[in-house]
């Protein structure tokens, strides 16, 4: 195995997902890096002191400043003449990115930096304990979205933040979903990022099996069916259009759900798959995800 | 060279004699005019900054920790509510070692909300791990900015310092103010060159997870740093004389203590108004004086011990509260005489000037008045009885 700049020994669970995707991501960026890291699951596992996994300057401040920390990393590199030759990445897991980092990752957006943020979207408060944040999707069980007992609740009632959109929204010049399921096309991702001049944003994927209840080897299956069956759309946008798109022959969405412990209890419920099976149709139509012929 | 300066404008001329790489602020009254100064400076070319304008406080003190992380020296300035919003990244940057240095325009705390000066934003953040000073006037809040940057540069103490300014009395007053040039603040202050920071050619993890094994040492090392500030800020102030010509202690400041019988504890720009006081009544043959206290943080507990012990009654002035408890200023100006050998027969507690009360002459001459009675806890001075008569019932 070739030299990493995200190094093993880590103690993030067996099968973590964004462990994987972290590396993958940094990897491609490669050593000329440094990263920002808010608060969350990364953090913890891969910089305990006195070790740390990371192979490049890396810096964790806050839960929600990341972007903000990340504008100031950028702000001394252009003072000091070096912008053209060092990557700044900040990242975070998906309830740092889009709850309480959103005000400080649209500032970083909309000020023009020239940084690549990753969210690595595992859809839940995972190191807290698998509670429910704006990027949880619809139905999900987390501990703090329970389903109750009898028909009062199945779960998460809310439809996953759009949170591609709103960064697209920004006017920004590259937006792209990834999957940890799909390492190649996750760096190439990155390297795409890491090309154009600007704020990029680009959001991961990333399987939790303590969270979401799967088999700890089932990882990148997991994410596979996720975009399989169009419940998450590989998409990248360039300067606000839809610049590609991730075709696929559709899987129902109870293929997905079958494997993991947080949507057990739909099975209960078929009117709710019936609901997350809209959900994957609307995505395959509006991206226009299906294969042709 | 002498020029007649509003505060703000006198910080904002400073601040660029400084060569912050890196500038992040978000507007909040009364700081604002520092900023605008320091942003037309930079639209001007006169001074070669980045200037990040940010959609909050939490991230204008975020961006400044990046900033002085990847090794750039930074500024940023706020005031009240702004402060507060920030408190959770200041604790962050005093443990994360980086001198971050910041001017706080002092301001109230709302609710109500109110926009004018008392010490309640920067003396809530005295736990922050921040050194902090505050300034009379505006000759001394312009060279205090002077010594925190080299005195929280240093290598021993990598340490942020907040520069504590009376809100609109001293950023929105005029002055004549003896500005420093160039020469002699490159002389002062030498280039920023930390000992660790974020470089491709040599990385290193910074803010990682500390469990129980090591967080206590990082703690007790932060709290030991401060305690080594009080031997160095002498030692700074003292080569700052030598290159400016003005002679500062930087921890304390007494005036007229020798033969004091009545000595009132202060900080801020209400030690001018107490400063004339004291003139007057001398002239009278009274015996009062002042004990300015420039250093929060550290606290210079022997300092003040020194310079109290035998002065027969004394007063705390505080211009904020710890809600439900002693004044704070006075709390930890008695606490320096427990278990002494020697102490004040009496130290009285008085609240005075909050959002922007005038604290006039009158009010120091009632403070000296009310030392030759008993004891007093926490005494509010010019407070308005009539309005508190008003009642829900």
């Amino acid at each position: 195995m070739s030299k990493t700049l995200f190094n093993s020994g880590h103690t993030a669970c067996a099968g973590c997902g964004q462990s994987m995707a972290a590396r993958l991501v940094v990897d491609a960026a490669g050593p000329n890096t440094i990263v920002v890291n808010n608060t969350g699951c990364l953090e913890v596992f891969s910089t305990k002191y006195p070790e740390s996994s990371w192979g490049v300057p890396w810096i964790h401040s806050l839960f929600e400043n990341g972007a903000a920390v990340a504008s100031g990393v950028e702000s001394a590199i252009k003072y000091l003449g070096k912008a053209d030759t060092i990557n700044v990445i900040a990242q975070g897991g998906d309830g740092g990115t889009a709850d309480i980092g959103l005000q400080a990752l649209s500032g970083m957006l909309e000020r023009g930096h020239n940084i690549l943020y990753v969210c690595f979207d595992n859809e839940a408060y995972e190191n807290t304990g698998i509670q429910r944040s704006g990027l949880t999707p619809y139905g999900a069980n987390t501990t703090t979205t329970p389903p109750g007992a009898g028909a009062k609740s199945m779960g998460n009632i809310r439809y996953k933040k759009p949170m591609p959109e709103i960064a697209n929204a920004h006017g920004i010049p590259y937006v792209a979903t990834a999957s940890a399921g799909f390492p190649q096309d996750l760096q190439r991702k990155v390297k795409k990022a890491i090309s154009i001049k600007g704020p990029k944003y680009i959001q991961v994927h990333s399987p939790c099996p303590l969270g979401w209840r799967h088999e700890t080897s089932f990882t990148i299956e997991v994410a596979k069916l996720a975009v399989e069956t169009g419940l998450y759309p590989l998409i990248e946008y360039e300067f606000g259009m839809i610049s590609s798109r991730r075709q696929i022959i559709p899987k129902p969405v109870e293929e997905y759900l079958k494997v993991q412990g947080r949507f057990k209890h739909l099975f209960k419920l078929p009117e709710e798959i019936k609901k997350i099976q809209e959900i994957a149709d609307n995505n395959i139509k509006k991206y226009g995800l299906k294969v042709e012929g | 060279m002498k020029e007649f300066l509003e505060g703000s404008q006198a910080i904002a001329e400073v601040i660029k004699l400084c060569r912050p790489g890196v500038i992040s602020a978000y507007p909040i009254t009364p700081q604002t005019h520092i900023v605008e100064g320091l942003a037309k400076m930079c639209a001007d070319g006169e001074l070669d900054s980045q200037f990040v304008n940010v959609e909050s406080e939490h991230s204008a003190a975020s961006v400044v920790l990046g900033a002085v992380a990847t090794g750039v020296r930074a500024y940023t300035a706020t005031s009240s509510q702004g402060l507060f919003y920030m408190a959770e990244v200041l604790y962050n940057i005093s443990g994360m070692r980086l001198p971050v240095i910041m001017t706080v325009a002092a301001r109230s705390i709302s609710a109500p909300i109110n926009i004018w000066n008392d010490h309640q934003d920067v003396v809530s953040l005295r736990d922050a791990g921040w050194i902090q000073l505050h300034a009379e006037d505006i000759q001394e809040a312009a060279d205090l900015h002077l010594i925190a940057y080299r005195l929280g540069e240093d290598k021993t103490m990598m340490l942020p310092v907040m520069v504590c300014m009376d809100g609109f009395i001293l950023t929105h007053g005029v002055e004549t103010v003896n500005m420093p040039i160039q020469e002699e603040v490159d002389k002062f202050l030498p280039a920023y060159n930390p000992p660790y920071k974020l470089d491709v050619t040599n990385p290193m993890t910074l803010g990682p997870l500390v469990d129980p094994d090591y967080y206590m040492e990082a703690r007790f090392a932060l709290n030991e740093t401060h305690k080594e500030a009080l031997a160095l800020i002498p030692k700074i102030t003292a080569e700052f004389a030598k290159v400016f010509g003005r002679n500062y202690n930087g921890l304390i400041e007494g005036y007229q203590l020798n033969d004091a019988e009545r000595v009132i504890v202060a900080m801020g720009s209400v030690c001018g108004t107490i400063k004339e006081v004291v003139d007057e009544l001398k002239k009278k043959g009274k015996k009062v004086g002042l004990l300015k206290i420039t250093s929060l943080r550290p606290f210079p507990a022997m300092h003040i011990y020194q310079a109290l012990k035998n002065i027969p009654k004394v007063a705390v002035i505080d211009r904020a509260l710890s809600i439900g408890s002693f004044a704070p200023l006075s709390a930890e100006v008695k606490a320096v005489f427990f278990g002494k050998p020697k102490r004040p027969k009496a130290v009285s507690s008085f609240i005075v000037g909050l959002g922007g009360r005038d604290i006039t002459k009158d009010s120091i001459k009632e403070i000296f008045r009310l030392l030759t009675g008993k004891e007093k806890q926490g005494e509010f001075i010019d407070l308005k009885p009539e309005l508190l008569k008003e009642s829900y019932e």
